[in-house]
């Protein structure tokens, strides 16, 4: 079962939107807002799309309001298991 | 005033004018030299930045010589978050701006509100990055295309992205008229200070040294097919055989005169005249923008010390301006240089390098030389400066040309500082 | 001071070529946005476009031409000679006076996609295949080749130039060239922009932003600026090119004068190549200073020609602008935005707004908003919806806003103000 996880999502943010100056990606960010990680809304656009290429899901509306690590996770996992059961 | 001069009345030096725009700093990329002491001392030596393409491989195509900006490691003048949003010529372009800043010794968050703008020449935009993406599109399909590419290869993205960086909320664009841009830019930077805006950054940095971008000079068919770098770009001379594309360029930090010498600022010279033609009628109109930027600068011929050529290094193009410079000067009657020969045509950049090098050249009482060409053909009379330096002339004015492909003319004036 | 008034106009938009065919349809409340025809967009998120009905024939360009030139080109060449046509000014023009300054913000897009799939083997090659290229891909290259295609069909022997502000690229060639004539730099200059952005790549660059309407099973009713339920811009394509002329010499040669250039401005926010502050602080600026500039209070507008994009972001931050400039007037005067029913034509749009501007100005009627049934709340000025509305108008702001941070606002006057100012 698919299933995406904060090390592949920060490596995903690293490599599609590089890294602000300052900010430990590989702390405890899972409820840090992505603001404060220094993405904007590019940034989650970009990583978006690549998530949605390399996992073969629609993102489409289902991400938008997920200002965390954690929100951005579970929405994306709640499709890719809707995707599974579908 | 030349002791050449005719007697009339004496202007004020334009740098002292009202609403003139002066160079308070200098910021450059070129192929003989990243950053500005280390091109101007490499121009001084004669040293030639061309060389083959290492960008991408270029041995199945007919052209493989460029000149490349060397040792640019775009992370340290770049921060991560930008990388991967940001074409070469941009990343570039945000280098040379804040050596520029850096060079001027001027805080923008310091000015008065919308107080500092932003005007850059760009040819084609951020080209290699626009050709990953079209490959992206073609090969794998429109999902696989960047959510950057939207800005991250238009024509306005480095002024966009220097305005950012450094909070410029003045007034800003960009102009494209391929070579003669340079100038362009800075004429249009230079009327946003009369119009009220204290600080302007200005000038063109490009690069498209990309198969795609190859791809479109190789079907304009004007470059030097050579494999020898010390021949392949010859302008003025009889074996003359077209041209040689490099990157980088140049940006200024324009500043208000007054405003300038209010807070000290160390000042290269002021922009004294800038004028634009066009021919749209077959006929050459270059010796037109340069009488027109000379009566915009209040000079006359007599003023000019010397004349920093476009150099098309292609023999009807170099023919036709020869005729201009000796029409306007006189046969064999102004200095006459072209130190691009040493980085190629830059595009957009090309001419914003070659107002450094006036600048520069008023500075520190030297003109730079044109290298390779060993002497002009005899069917360009113009007393071109070869082989090395000349000192022992005094400069104080200096005259710069340009063209851009399909018409494009333009000329500009700058006088030196006191 | 020189002035600068518009002698002459000339348009390609979606809906009809010309400028009549373009004021009825606006005036009209009609919309031109439908499915894209002008490649196979299936499977793209935005499918849909407002397109120009364009026979390149029909307008004389022999195949040779046709082949030659970008569409945006076309466009241009097509505007200009209407312009000039209409301006009457062709037989009194000094070619060494006479300029161009053109905008457009992605240039020769259409024929650099259709070439780069050429050379590149679809693609599927890194290095491409040069000898495969057409003679003038370099044209397509560097995009000065629209102003100088204009320069070289009106003679202009003055400065020409191409600007490229991304989205306000229209409004900042036509507030370029005004300055030109008001410096004395020339005494007529066509001007305006163009674009034809409607290809693949451009299509599928604002598809990965999220930044066009997806509503493809409703094109005619999918831009929706300021309502409610908008869902993103709906990509256009078109050209106006304007005669500007300095005011003694057109009144001398007894010129027709749609309206007077009387101020423009320009700012930049420096905060986002796509994003904007909500608080339109940078627009407002740029709107106070083209009022001040045009000696003009905040009052004196009578009609203001939006931006209007129908993203989300734009709509409320062109609102929040329009408020912090024009005060309480902001909720007297009437605003619409013609991209509901022209799309929105990146660099090019700006032109067709000013010409937009100028015919309302000619023919005391505001252009509608189409589309707007539900406004949204933080949307809450009269933008004059569905239905044009015939009232007097002496004065217009047109704005705009764009990528790299731009925001520009011109002013517009009645000619008869002019004269008696």
């Amino acid at each position: 079962m698919k299933h995406l996880d904060l090390s592949e999502l920060t490596a995903l943010l690293r490599e599609c939107a590089g890294q602000e100056e300052g900010v430990d990606l590989d702390g405890d960010v899972l409820d840090t807002p992505f603001t404060d990680l220094g993405y904007d809304s590019l940034a989650m656009l970009q990583t978006t799309g690549r998530i949605e290429r390399d996992y073969e899901v629609t993102l489409d509306g289902i991400v938008d309001g997920a200002g965390t690590p954690h929100a951005y996770l579970d929405a994306v996992n709640r499709a890719l298991a809707a995707q599974e059961a579908a | 005033m030349t002791t050449t001069s005719p007697v009339c009345a004496p202007s004020p030096s334009p740098a002292t004018r009202p609403g003139t725009a002066v160079v308070t700093g200098i910021g450059v990329a070129a192929p003989n030299g990243f950053g500005t002491a280390a091109w101007w001392a490499a121009v001084l030596r004669g040293e030639s930045g061309i060389g083959p393409i290492t960008r991408f491989d270029a041995s199945g195509y007919p052209v493989r010589l460029a000149g490349e900006v060397p040792g640019f490691v775009a992370a340290d003048h770049v921060s991560s978050r930008l990388l991967p949003q940001t074409d070469r010529v941009t990343r570039l372009s945000l280098a040379v701006a804040r050596e520029a800043l850096d060079d001027a010794g001027v805080d923008p968050a310091g000015l008065p509100d919308y107080g500092a703008g932003v005007v850059t020449a760009s040819s084609a935009g951020g080209f290699e990055f626009g050709q990953r993406e079209l490959q992206a599109l073609w090969s794998r399909g429109s999902r696989y295309v960047s959510a950057y590419q939207s800005f991250a290869w238009f024509y306005a993205v480095n002024t966009g992205q220097i305005s950012i960086r450094h909070g410029l909320r003045g007034p800003s664009g960009a102009v494209v008229s391929e070579q003669a841009g340079g100038l362009d830019a800075v004429a249009q930077a230079r009327r946003q200070i009369r119009r009220g805006t204290p600080l302007m950054i200005t000038g063109g940095v490009d690069s498209a040294l990309c198969p795609w971008g190859w791809a479109a000079h190789l079907a304009d068919g004007r470059l030097s097919t050579a494999d020898d770098p010390a021949v392949a770009f010859l302008p003025f001379d009889a074996g003359a055989r077209g041209h040689v594309v490099g990157e980088g360029g140049a940006l200024f930090v324009l500043e208000e005169a007054e405003a300038a010498r209010e807070r000290g600022a160390a000042v290269y010279g002021s922009i004294a005249g800038c004028a634009a033609t066009f021919d749209a009628d077959g006929s050459a109109h270059l010796a037109d923008a340069a009488r027109l930027a000379l009566a915009d600068a209040g000079v006359t011929r007599h003023d000019i010390d010397v004349v920093f050529a476009d150099a098309a290094g292609d023999r009807a193009a170099d023919r036709a301006e020869a005729a201009a410079i000796a029409g306007l000067f006189g046969r064999f009657g102004v200095p006459v240089t072209a130190p691009k020969s040493m980085a190629g045509r830059l595009l957009a950049g090309g001419a914003s390098l070659d107002l450094a090098a006036a600048l520069l050249a008023l500075r520190d009482q030297v003109i730079p030389p044109t290298t390779g060409t060993r002497r002009p053909a005899d069917d360009c009379p113009i007393d071109l400066v070869t082989g090395a330096p000349r000192r022992g002339v005094r400069l104080r004015t200096a005259l710069v040309l340009a063209r851009g492909q399909g018409g494009f003319n333009a000329a500009a004036v700058v006088s030196r500082a006191d | 001071m020189k002035r600068v008034v518009i002698t002459g106009m000339g348009v390609v938009a979606p809906g009809g070529v010309g400028a009549k065919a373009f004021w009825e349809l606006l005036t009209a409340g009609r919309t031109a946005t439908r499915e894209i025809t002008l490649f196979d967009a299936a499977p793209y998120r935005s499918r849909i476009a407002a397109e120009a009905d364009f026979d390149p024939a029909e307008h004389g360009f022999d195949p040779a031409e046709a082949e030659r030139l970008d569409r945006a080109a076309q466009f241009a060449l097509v505007a200009a000679r209407e312009a000039l046509a209409d301006s009457g000014v062709q037989d009194t023009l000094d070619p060494s006076r006479t300029g161009v300054s053109l905008g457009s913000a992605v240039g020769c897009t259409t024929g650099l996609d259709t070439e780069y799939a050429v050379v590149s083997n679809s693609g599927r090659d890194w290095a491409v295949d040069h000898d495969r290229a057409v003679p003038h891909l370099y044209d397509y290259f560097v995009p000065s080749s629209l102003a100088a295609e204009v320069a070289r069909a009106a003679g202009a022997q003055g400065p020409v130039s191409l600007v490229s502000n991304g989205c306000t690229s229209g409004l900042d060639a036509i507030g370029y060239a005004a300055e030109l004539i008001r410096e004395g730099s020339a005494d007529v200059m066509l001007t305006g922009a163009t674009d034809a952005p409607i290809s693949p790549i451009t299509v599928a660059c604002f598809d990965a932003i999220k930044a066009t309407s997806p509503r493809n099973d409703d094109p005619a009713t999918a831009s929706r600026p300021f309502d409610r339920t908008r869902n993103g811009f709906v990509l256009g394509e078109g050209s106006a090119v304007l005669v500007l002329e300095e005011f003694e010499r057109a009144r001398r040669r007894g010129a027709p004068v749609y309206a007077e250039i009387s101020g423009f401005a320009s700012r930049s926010n420096a905060y986002h190549m796509t994003g904007l502050r909500t608080d339109g602080r940078e627009m407002a600026e740029a709107i106070r200073a083209a009022l001040d500039e045009a000696r003009l209070d905040r009052t004196a507008v009578g009609y203001v020609n939006a931006h209007g994009s129908g993203t989300r972001q734009n709509d409320r931050h062109e609102t929040a602008a329009l408020k912090r400039s024009l005060g309480s007037h902001a909720h007297d005067v009437p605003v619409s935005s013609i991209k509901s029913m022209i799309g929105h034509s990146l660099g090019a749009i700006g032109s067709l707004e000013v010409a937009a501007s100028a015919l309302a100005i000619t023919h005391h009627t505001v252009p509608p908003t189409a589309n707007l049934h539900e406004p949204d709340p933080e949307c809450d000025l009269d933008y004059t919806p569905n239905t044009a509305r015939e009232q007097r108008t002496d004065t217009v702001l047109s704005v705009g806003s764009g990528f790299g941070g731009f925001q520009s606002a011109i002013v517009l006057t009645r000619p008869r103000l002019a004269e008696a100012a």
